[in-house]
């Protein structure tokens, strides 16, 4: 692999950049692993990378039905935050967010984190009471946030109408720490670090079947192949399900299609991330200048990638109050991604009923801002049996009534 | 788009007439029940990939509740049938083994 840096590119310059090289080996799958991951998404990713830069373990396989970062972690609005109310929440998205910033040196991949800010609008009297509820809780957790008042709002956010009519803004809960990221950079940057270290990152590799022997995991089965395994770990997001009946056990989670939609690019207007969850619309501004904007979940459990239509108007319609100007723009591109919802919507990183198998998801509509934090929990739990940033996150929390409730504080949870 | 026909009222509309209700045919556990039994019950889904079994209301209609025999993949909808049944109907059966064969669903299939 070929350093990133101002001196490699002059140095490739010379050779009129045709020596780069591929970031990442594509390699044919050998037939035993000590772990086998299932999902190149971020979080498989981040898993991988941090199996062997925290643990030393490097004879890792991440095997990707699609291609790299084809699932959510490539179809997401990209908003990293860590304000959550409960306390095992803010410990692993502020250490994902913390990792954030220093991603692109670690990875020496440019993941173009941008910490401009978030702001998360209260239009209710209840969501007033919520986000500074919430903001004391982060200072009691030691996550920097913020509450703050319609003016401030419309300082940082020009563009927005504070007056309603129907939804005037009360206020806000705001992080400036927080911000966005590029998320194709982010899983791209992590599986070139991997491959760097001597992983397997096998691409159009579908996992089909879950061999078990006495209750044990000895291997998948896949299109390319039967691959052995000393420990298997599930990253699959919406398909966790599908996953887990190859395994023979149910999970907490069903999987509904989340969609999103961008403008037509359009000058800088807008230099933090706005979300505003009472009239359930998010948007921010990419670097290319489209209006990143977040719609709405299905109500029902499908797996069409693609999203019930009715929700572009209520997204686009709720709006509209709020940024007057997005009536006119024109909406360049629409697209969906299957989320895992849990019940409680807070993560699963847990051992499984089968031994030797470990699962991450249930991450739903908010788990890209998490992925270097979950990665680093969950290849502590697959390395050790434990980690203290992912133990309250176990499936036996939904028999023990142990729940990590998050849907409160949060109406959408991006 | 989603287009379900109301078993109790007759009436076929696209999926804003209706409200969504989760999976059907789920076992009740009351007290007296495990933990395990519990969590069953309140959480684990059967969230396939494929036939799946649910409660709809028709809530901008006639507000009563039914059940329909759903693909999550293409959105296909085999039929909807009555809420009075703890088991989905032969004829419901037979339509969707006419298109998925070899489909299961717990013990129905
Ligand atoms: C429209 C939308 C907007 C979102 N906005 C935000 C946001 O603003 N902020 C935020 O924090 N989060 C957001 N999210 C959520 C976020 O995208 C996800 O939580 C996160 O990307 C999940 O990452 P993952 O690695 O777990 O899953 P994925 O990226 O989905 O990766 C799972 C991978 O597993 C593969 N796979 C599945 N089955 C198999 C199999 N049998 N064999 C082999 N491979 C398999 C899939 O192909 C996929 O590539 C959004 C999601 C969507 C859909
Ligand atoms: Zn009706």
């Amino acid at each position: 692999m070929k350093r990133y840096s101002a001196f490699a590119v002059a140095r490739e310059a010379l050779s009129y950049h045709t020596g780069w090289g591929r970031a990442w080996r594509a390699p044919e799958p050998k037939s035993r692993y000590d772990v086998v991951i299932v999902g190149a998404g971020g979080h498989g990713l981040a898993t991988a990378y941090y199996l062997g830069k925290n643990f030393g373990i490097t004879n890792v396989a991440v095997l990707e039905k699609g291609w790299l970062g084809g699932g959510n972690t490539g179809r997401n609005t990209t908003i990293i935050r860590s304000n959550y109310l409960q306390d095992s929440s803010a410990a692993i998205f502020e250490k994902a967010r913390a990792l954030y910033e220093g991603l692109s040196q670690d990875l020496n991949y440019n993941v173009m984190f941008s910490p401009r800010g978030c702001l998360m609008l209260a239009q209710t009297q209840s969501e007033v009471r919520g986000y500074q509820r919430t903001a004391h809780a982060n200072a009691l957790q030691g996550v920097q946030t913020e509450w703050v008042g319609p003016q401030r709002v419309k300082e940082l956010v020009p563009i927005i109408n504070i007056d309603g009519p129907r939804y005037p803004v009360l206020g806000g809960l705001w992080q400036a720490r927080g911000g966005t990221a590029r998320h194709d950079a982010v899983a791209w940057g992590y599986a070139r670090a991997c491959s760097a270290m001597g992983m397997d990152i096998i691409q159009q590799c579908e996992v089909t079947g879950v061999r078990r022997e006495g209750g044990k995991v000895v291997g998948v089965d896949t299109s390319k192949g039967a691959i052995d395994c000393g420990k298997l770990g599930m990253v699959v997001a919406g398909h966790s399900g599908a996953l887990a009946e190859m395994a023979g056990f149910r999970l907490p989670i069903e999987s509904v299609a989340l969609q999103a939609l961008v403008s037509e690019p359009i000058k800088p207007c807008m230099d933090v991330v706005v979300m505003a969850n009472t009239v359930h619309g998010y948007m921010s501004q990419s670097d290319k200048g489209e209006m990143v904007i977040g719609g709405g979940t299905d109500s029902f459990n499908n797996y069409t990638q693609r999203g019930s239509f009715h929700h572009i108007e209520h997204t686009l319609a709720a709006l509209i109050e709020t940024f007057p100007m997005v009536s006119r723009l024109k909406m360049l591109r629409q697209w969906g991604g299957i989320v895992d919802m849990t019940g409680d919507r807070s993560p699963i990183l847990s051992k499984t009923p089968v031994e030797g198998i470990f699962i991450n998801c249930g991450w739903g509509t908010g788990g890209f801002k998490a992925i270097p934090g979950s990665g680093w929990a969950f290849a502590e739990l697959m390395a050790k049996g434990h980690a203290p940033l992912a133990d309250d996150f176990s499936l036996d929390r939904f028999t023990e009534g142990r729940f990590i409730d998050e849907s409160v504080a949060a109406g959408v949870a991006h | 788009m989603l287009i379900l026909t109301c078993p109790c009222c007759g009436v076929t509309a696209e999926e804003t007439e209706f409200a969504a209700g989760g999976e059907a045919h789920v076992k009740r556990f009351g007290p007296g029940a495990s933990d395990e039994e519990f969590r069953d019950y309140i959480f684990a889904r059967e969230n396939p990939k494929g036939v799946h079994f649910e409660r709809w209301r028709h809530a901008n209609g006639c507000g009563k509740w039914f059940h329909a025999a759903r693909c999550t993949i293409t959105l296909e909808v085999f039929g909807t049938y009555s809420a009075q049944t703890t088991t989905p109907p032969k004829a419901i059966c037979a339509a969707i083994t006419a298109k998925r064969p070899g489909w299961t669903w717990r013990d129905f299939a």
